[in-house]
């Protein structure tokens, strides 16, 4: 070689030893993830559960699996951003510490159809959504939803939810073991009464089946948050 | 001009001479090129079924395991962890052992490899249609798989790592860094992004809640983008390019630049994806501000790339596998120049949950990532298996197919976002929503989404195309050595 290469250090440094690259590169990429999540777990910087938020009740996060089991969130959103049209059309905006119980989080990438996050406060009533699960079209005309007749037909097993529910209180969801106890009976107790305010409509369904779970789920979605919310407005 | 340029004219060609005694492993290549063009050639025709049902509900066929929301999982993981996933490590397999001038590691890490992924595909091609999905986007694979996944991708690190160590050259060149840096980095996002607790066989909850789960899964999901679908695909770009053209790498100090600006500047950027949500405000501005600055790097590697070119460009026109390089590199610099702008905040409250996102992501997908692949397989099949390729009008062919199909593709889906995302917007005179029945707004797309299905079909006819042509050459007349522009091994 006649000339130094001003680029000589890297081929000493890291070209010619690989061990010294592959750790210098992996902390490199280590430090924008380190600096950007570590801060969610500080007691001032990280996201707090709002007022007035309570986690899902075991019919309602049977539901959420559900949800989460067909890829709701391929279609649908659950984000208001803070912008004029969103509120108008959706509510008002999403606030970081409603979703304290979410796992996973959905709040979604694509709008396929509409924003979600508040859709128990849009659509509170239990037989539109059964009319629109089983058949979009009736409710919606034209809308491009997939059918999902086969919710009312499957029933949801009180164990497999008991599972989750224990998982959940394992991760910090402020269940009690009485919650855990009680899975079934709270089960069949919410989910009774959406069966017969369906019945009241002229539709019958099994209390305990998949279409019940996320009714109860989607009928929820976004109404504690908006209580919250308007309760914070009437204080000032 | 040697000292600045450490890899002197014919870089690649220099590193490929291999001493006499070195029989390279071709059985892994051969093996994963078969599974990129399988798995690439299912991935898009579940992307062209969901994109038929979208402008057309019934074909959902009320079946669940058809619905659009379990089979847009199946598409993404299959394109970006079966086709993409594949075609990477033919080319790592490929290029790593000719770089370095030696035999893998350990051949049988290479099976275990191999099988493991094909598995791990056949795996998630049955449990998502089936529903059983962790609900966050590319990293829906249940907890047996994820762990599947990270216990094989450990062993695909021995083995790169091994080679790296029994390698009989000294120095690495800049593909090999590039491949490093996803081997690593990949690991490190899937790990993280993963760790749940189960609560069945099946059935697993994210140790991370809410906003939290959101920012650590962008955190993956854009890294996958930069360490998956961009880093190592530069690194393929690093060693075919030159190979093909029969020219050096038009600046070694640009490659370190940018090798090290992308490494560092990419992980800050996944908050780009959560714009005006609930999360903190500075984390959102870091995340605008680093993917501000990627669209630097990015573009010295495109340049980088193109300007490798330059000697060749009278070969442009006749020769289809420099133009597909060409359009290769010409997507990656649009993209990466969309991306920035759609991080920017006023861009992306317009842009977001739009069809203009997928425009830009399949500007990415079909454009870089498709096109790089093509590239390189076409590189890599004749000279594993020592024949002649069948027909270059073909590899033409192909090239017109992917582009028109790209074009058809990607503009309607700008029209499409730009248009939904104004009419969303539209206040009249008393702040009252000009289009307040969503389905409005949505009516407007389909025929949008037929143009798309089209670009799509025309997409994967020139997959098929090519998919002939390579079993024509396989089956065809042995290369006569001196045609072929690689070195005699
Ligand atoms: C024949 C070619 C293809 C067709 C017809 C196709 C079609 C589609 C459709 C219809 C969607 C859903 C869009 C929506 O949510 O509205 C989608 C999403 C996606 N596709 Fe493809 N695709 C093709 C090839 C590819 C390839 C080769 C890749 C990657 C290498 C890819 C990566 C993706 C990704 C990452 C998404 C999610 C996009 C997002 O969330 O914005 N696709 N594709
Ligand atoms: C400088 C480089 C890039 C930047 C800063 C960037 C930025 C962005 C932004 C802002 C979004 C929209 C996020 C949202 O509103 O939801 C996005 C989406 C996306 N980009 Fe890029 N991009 C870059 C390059 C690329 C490339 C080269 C590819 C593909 C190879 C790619 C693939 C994707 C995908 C798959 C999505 C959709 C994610 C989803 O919503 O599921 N990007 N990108």
């Amino acid at each position: 070689m006649s000339v130094e290469s001003p680029y000589a250090w890297h081929r000493r440094l890291f070209e010619g030893r690989a061990a010294v690259f592959a750790i210098t590169a992996t902390l490199v990429a280590a430090i924008g993830g380190i600096a950007e999540i570590a801060p969610m777990y500080s007691a001032t910087l990280g996201p707090k559960p709002m007022e007035g938020i309570t986690p899902y009740t075991p019919l309602e996060l049977a539901g959420r699996d559900i949800y989460v089991r067909e890829g709701c969130y391929n279609c649908h959103s659950q984000w208001v951003r803070p912008f004029r049209d969103e509120v108008k059309r959706y509510g008002e905006w999403s606030r970081a510490g409603e979703y304290a119980y979410d796992r996973p989080f959905q709040l979604g990438s694509r709008r396929i159809g509409p924003d979600l996050m508040r859709v128990g406060v849009r659509l509170p009533s239990v037989a539109w959504h059964y009319e629109h699960l089983m058949d979009p079209r009736k409710v919606v005309p034209q809308s491009i939803m997939p059918r999902y007749p086969w919710l009312a037909e499957d029933r949801l097993d009180p164990e497999d939810v008991r599972a989750s529910v224990a998982t959940m209180k394992k991760l910090g969801v402020p269940y009690s073991d009485e919650d855990v106890a009680k899975v079934p009976e709270q089960i069949a107790e919410q989910g009774g009464a959406i069966a017969n305010s369906l019945k009241e409509s002229g539709i019958e369904v099994a209390p305990d089946s998949e279409m019940v779970a996320m009714i109860a789920y989607l009928t929820r979605l976004g109404v504690e948050g908006h209580q919250a919310l308007a309760a914070r407005e009437g204080d000032k | 001009m040697t000292a600045t340029h450490p890899e002197p004219a014919g870089n690649a060609e220099a590193q490929g001479r291999a001493p006499s005694s070195v029989a390279y492993d071709d059985w892994i290549v051969k093996a994963f090129v078969v599974a990129t063009l399988l798995w690439g050639f299912v991935g898009m025709l579940v992307g062209i079924y969901i994109a038929l049902e979208l402008p057309f509900w019934p074909a959902n066929l009320d079946s669940p395991y058809l619905t659009f929301g379990r089979l847009r999982p199946l598409h993404t993981n299959a394109v970006i962890f079966a086709f993409a996933g594949n075609v990477l490590f033919a080319g790592i397999y490929h290029s790593m052992q000719r770089l370095l001038k030696t035999r893998m590691f350990s051949d049988a890490l290479s099976q275990i490899h191999f099988w493991g992924w094909q598995l791990i595909i056949v795996a998630a091609a049955i449990t998502l249609p089936l529903g059983l999905s962790q609900g966050k986007e590319y990293a829906e694979l249940i907890w047996p798989l994820d762990i599947a996944v990270a216990v094989i991708w450990v062993v695909f690190a021995v083995n790169f790592f091994g080679t790296i160590a029994i390698r009989k050259v000294k120095h690495l060149y800049v593909a090999i860094w590039f491949y490093m840096s996803m081997v690593l980095t990949i690991a490190m996002l899937h790990i993280v992004n993963n760790l749940a607790l189960p609560a069945t066989l099946t059935r697993s909850y994210p140790i991370y809640a809410g906003m939290t789960d959101a920012l650590v899964q962008w955190w993956y999901g854009h890294n996958a983008v930069g360490f998956l679908l961009t880093t190592p695909f530069l690194g393929l770009m690093y060693y075919y390019v030159p190979k093909t053209a029969n020219r050096p790498i038009f600046s070694y100090r640009l490659s370190i630049i940018h090798f090290w600006a992308l490494v560092f500047l990419y992980i800050w950027t996944g908050p780009h994806h959560l714009l005006w949500s609930g999360l903190p405000d500075w984390v959102q501005t870091l995340g605008v501000v680093f993917s501000v600055m990627l669209w630097a790097p990015s573009w010295a590697g495109m340049l980088n790339g193109l300007l490798t070119l330059r000697g060749a460009w009278t070969r442009l026109r006749n020769d289809p596998m420099i133009k597909l390089w060409v359009v290769a590199l010409t997507f990656y610099g649009m993209s990466t120049f969309e991306g920035p702008l759609m991080s920017i905040r006023d861009v992306n409250s317009l842009s977001h949950f739009t069809d203009w996102t997928v425009g830009h992501t399949h500007s990415g997908a079909l454009g870089w990532v498709g096109m790089a692949a093509f590239a390189s397989v076409y590189y890599i099949v004749p000279d594993i298996w020592k024949k002649k390729l069948y027909s270059r009008d073909l590899i033409n062919l192909h090239f017109w197919l992917g582009t028109a199909g790209i074009v058809l593709y990607v503009v309607p889906l700008w029209v499409a976002g730009i248009t939904q995302g104004l009419m969303w917007k539209d206040l009249d005179a008393s702040g009252n929503l000009v289009h307040g029945a969503f389905m409005d707004t949505v009516r407007v797309l389909l025929p949008l989404y037929w143009l798309r299905l089209l670009g799509g079909l025309l997409y994967l006819g020139g997959l098929v195309v090519m998919i002939y042509n390579l079993v024509k050459t396989v089956r065809g007349e042995a290369a006569e050595p001196a045609a072929v522009p690689a070195p005699a091994k």
